[in-house]
């Protein structure tokens, strides 16, 4: 149980259950560390590890550089925009290249589905995957779990519902496959037209009605209108949206009970939530960007502690 | 695997209360210092002499911490185990303190380096003392040595010395094994 059983993190769903809660018990660690008025330990201070990022990100890419800094590793930030790739360097050029600078680890962002997964196979380094296209994105999930656990005291037994756009969201893979590993019940809410048709073959439930599924749920996580991937039109208004499938207080205060509220963000404020939810006690969006940082500085460890 | 015994539970409690008895004569009523067991067997002697020093010994207020090295630590990435931290629970601050370190077993010393570098994250002490259970002389690595001893013993590199407690190990005994 002392190591991972993967070298890279592609995904959770090659990942098991005895990986998450080394993850989690590491990362348990680290949030104390992170909360001492030193927040730093010298472990990786012999690793170097690259950012690489094909897509915009904020708040993933920020975690990971303070979660890779806070370990005391070296790092560099390569971001497509600025790069050789508009030149046409193909992925595993550009991967390669950097890699002879001796570059042990790759955190990559890639707006391809198993980007992550090709360049593991291609390339001779620890790949972490920070999100590739609609695929996952298994930090997230990890940090999102990590959460409930730490709100709810386990994950196991507890209902939680993914609401929005299921369709184009790694997040939501994720999420779904690592709430199953560590025992929660799941269901998906959104528009019938951001629901993929293979839902059910993952074992997850389908409620159209947002209420319903608040009643039912303990968590709910509010996924982001990624209005950048929705090609067509996916539901006729963003106003329309909202009144379905957005959750307000009023739809909080008529529940039986008091549910936690998640956001992986950046929020639209007033489209999935609204302010007076996001902000309030309910709400842990921001203890799940604090858990990022320590989340990924156990996948880091883990993961690092593997290279020879 | 021949096993010796080289502590009893006999001696080990008389050898507790000297220790206890050392460390209140240096540190009196012990308002300026802080007990630090290290993470994760030194826990053990640090909590008994911490009850000791209350209950026997009248000390009033002791502070007692508990210190993991595990990301201080120079091996990392030099076995096949990825090595497993244990908790830090320290509730106060070390800023101008004097601090003991307490660990079960002085070996090569490394682990002392890796709590006196982890240690600086807590504030700067004004000054760190070790105490230690069982002092295996001639094996140092780092020019480390402990002000307080339970008990010096010359063990072999192939030899281990363990050190078990009632509270986690069903009894209270010192053994030294030798590794096959």
């Amino acid at each position: 149980m002392s190591t991972l059983s993967v070298d890279h993190l592609l995904g959770i769903k090659y990942l098991n259950r005895k990986d998450i809660d080394l993850i989690f018990e590491t990362a348990d660690h680290f949030k104390e560390v992170i909360n001492r008025s030193i927040k730093k330990v010298p472990t990786l201070r012999d690793i170097t590890i690259a950012n690489i990022f094909f897509e915009n990100s904020t708040r993933t890419k920020l975690s990971f550089e303070l979660a890779e800094k806070r370990l005391s590793a070296d790092v560099v930030n390569f971001s497509a925009g600025q790069s050789s790739v508009k030149k046409g360097e193909t992925l595993i050029d550009t991967v390669n290249n950097i890699l002879s600078m001796k570059v042990d680890m790759v955190v990559m962002r890639h707006p391809n589905p198993g980007a992550g997964i090709f360049l593991s196979n291609h390339v001779k380094s620890s790949i972490i995957n920070a999100g590739d296209g609609a695929h996952e994105h298994p930090t997230q999930a990890l940090l999102d779990s990590y959460s409930i656990r730490e709100r709810l005291g386990s994950v196991s037994g507890k209902n939680v519902v993914i609401v929005g756009d299921i369709l184009h969201s790694r997040v939501a893979l994720s999420n779904i496959f690592a709430l199953q590993l560590l025992g929660a019940n799941i269901k998906v809410c959104g528009p019938k037209t951001l629901i993929p048709k293979y839902i059910a073959s993952l074992g997850v439930e389908v409620e159209t009605n947002l209420k319903n599924a608040l009643q039912w749920c303990d968590v709910a996580n509010m996924l982001r209108v990624q209005n950048e991937r929705l090609d067509v039109s996916y539901f006729p208004t963003t106003r329309e949206y909202t009144q379905q499938f957005g959750v307000n207080k009023k739809l909080l205060q008529e529940l039986d009970k008091e549910i936690v509220v998640m956001h992986p963000g950046p929020i639209n404020r007033g489209v999935e939530i609204t302010s007076d939810v996001a902000d309030s006690g309910q709400s842990i969006i921001l203890n799940q960007v604090e858990n990022g940082v320590a989340i990924r500085m156990a996948v880091i460890y883990l993961l690092a502690s593997k290279i020879k | 695997m021949t096993q010796r015994i080289l502590l009893s539970a006999k001696e080990i409690d008389i050898i507790l209360h000297r220790l206890a008895c050392q460390l209140q004569e240096n540190h009196l009523d012990f308002s300026n210092t802080v007990l630090i067991g290290i993470q994760p067997r030194g826990i053990f002697l640090a909590e008994r002499l911490t009850r000791m020093l209350q209950k026997e010994y009248k000390v009033k207020d002791v502070k007692l911490g508990s210190l993991d090295i595990t990301f201080y630590r120079d091996d990392f990435r030099r076995g096949d185990k990825t090595l497993q931290a244990n908790t830090t629970k320290i509730n106060f601050l070390v800023e101008n303190k004097k601090v003991v370190f307490i660990d079960d077993v002085l070996y090569t010393g490394r682990s002392i380096r890796a709590a006196l570098t982890a240690i600086q994250s807590f504030g700067r002490p004004q000054e760190i003392e070790l105490l230690t259970l069982i002092d295996r002389r001639f094996s140092r690595h780092l020019p480390i040595q402990p002000n307080y001893r339970g008990r010096q013993v010359d063990a072999i590199n192939n030899e281990r010395v363990s050190v078990l407690w009632k509270e986690n190990d069903g009894e209270d005994a010192v053994y030294i094994e030798e590794r096959l």
